[in-house]
């Protein structure tokens, strides 16, 4: 967003302000993250953590989290996910309507961490797109935020598919 | 004499052998196919009361020579009014693997019987819905078994790509 546009004419002091569409829309999805927390497992207790008040991810408009996939922007998915979770996974991404972005949380949705055997599905990326990955067993909080703000940059600089 | 050597002079017929697990719990080795009668005997003995099923899970020892029989079944039982505990292990044979279900002596062995016959594969012959508790019904195999390699994969839903 610039104040001053082109042949130096100072816009703010007339009451404007110019942007391009695309930014404008980055700009208001990045701060109305609606998550579904998709939470199977120990990461929980650190995505609780960070929703709470210390850490607070409300500050970054994604404070409330829609038990609805048909309402949610961002699929939170914390925990190990299993052979016999992951079609319901698979459901529950496709219950979400576009625009719609993928956090993996914890080692165990990254690669499957050291969950290496018949059960576990090594890494939701083989079934469903990821966005951000948060790697930690668990991740800080701060960790959790930071892989928050880099979504944010993330949707911030997208095409903007409206 | 210790409980399992009671029991062994009791039930002769149906005992194999009296022994002590590294816990020094007592442990007796049962005959395969009087294990319902001997379980039964063992809940409704006014000498022994074994009221409850607390465990009752497999084991594979493909890799012990000295072990003549494939697998073990081994029940944990014990007795709330007694205040002693059992195990009984159960030799089964690779080839023939199936034994009697203990779900009409204690009905707590519905689901760990499904759990040895998923992770084993070991029948249990009379229980009311054998079928897997922990993998989905279209894997292939038992995955606790030995020879099972720890890295196969069998997704459920294919990979995206």
């Amino acid at each position: 967003m610039g104040a001053v546009a082109e042949g130096g004419v100072n816009l703010e002091k007339f009451g404007f302000m110019t942007t391009k569409l695309n930014d404008a829309i980055g700009w208001a999805r990045k701060f109305s993250i609606f998550q579904y927390p998709f939470v199977t497992a120990c990461c929980g207790m650190e995505y609780m953590a960070t929703a709470c008040a210390h850490y607070d991810v409300d500050r970054f408009g994604a404070g409330f989290p829609r038990f609805s996939p048909r309402q949610a922007d961002v699929l939170f998915v914390v925990g190990t996910i299993s052979q016999k979770m992951a079609p319901v996974l698979k459901k529950i991404y496709d219950q979400m309507c576009e625009p719609k972005w993928v956090v993996a949380f914890g080692v165990c949705t990254c690669t499957g961490g050291f969950y290496d055997n018949y059960a576990t599905v090594m890494g939701i990326d083989h079934i469903i797109p990821v966005d951000v990955y948060i790697p930690g067993c668990p991740p800080r909080p701060e960790n959790v935020l930071d892989g928050l703000m880099k979504l944010q940059d993330k949707i911030q600089n997208q095409k903007q598919e409206v | 004499m210790n409980l399992a050597e009671k029991i062994k002079q009791k039930y002769s017929s149906m005992v194999l052998e009296a022994t002590a697990i590294a816990g020094g719990d007592p442990t007796i080795v049962a005959k395969k196919e009087t294990i319902k009668n001997l379980m039964t005997a063992l809940r409704d003995d006014v000498d022994f009361q074994f009221n409850v099923l607390m465990d009752l899970f497999g084991v594979d020892y493909l890799f012990w020579e000295e072990k003549e029989k494939r697998f073990e079944v081994v029940y944990n039982i014990y007795s709330i009014s007694k205040k002693h505990r059992l195990f009984v292990k159960v030799p089964v044979k690779e080839t023939d693997a199936a034994l009697d279900s203990v779900t009409d002596v204690w009905p707590a062995a519905n689901w760990f019987e499904r759990e040895v016959w998923d992770m084993f594969g070991i029948r249990f012959n009379g229980h009311p819905n054998l079928k897997r508790i922990l993998m989905y019904e279209e894997f292939k195999g038992h995955p606790l078994r030995k020879d099972y390699p720890y890295n196969k994969r069998q997704p459920l839903i294919g990979p995206m790509h």
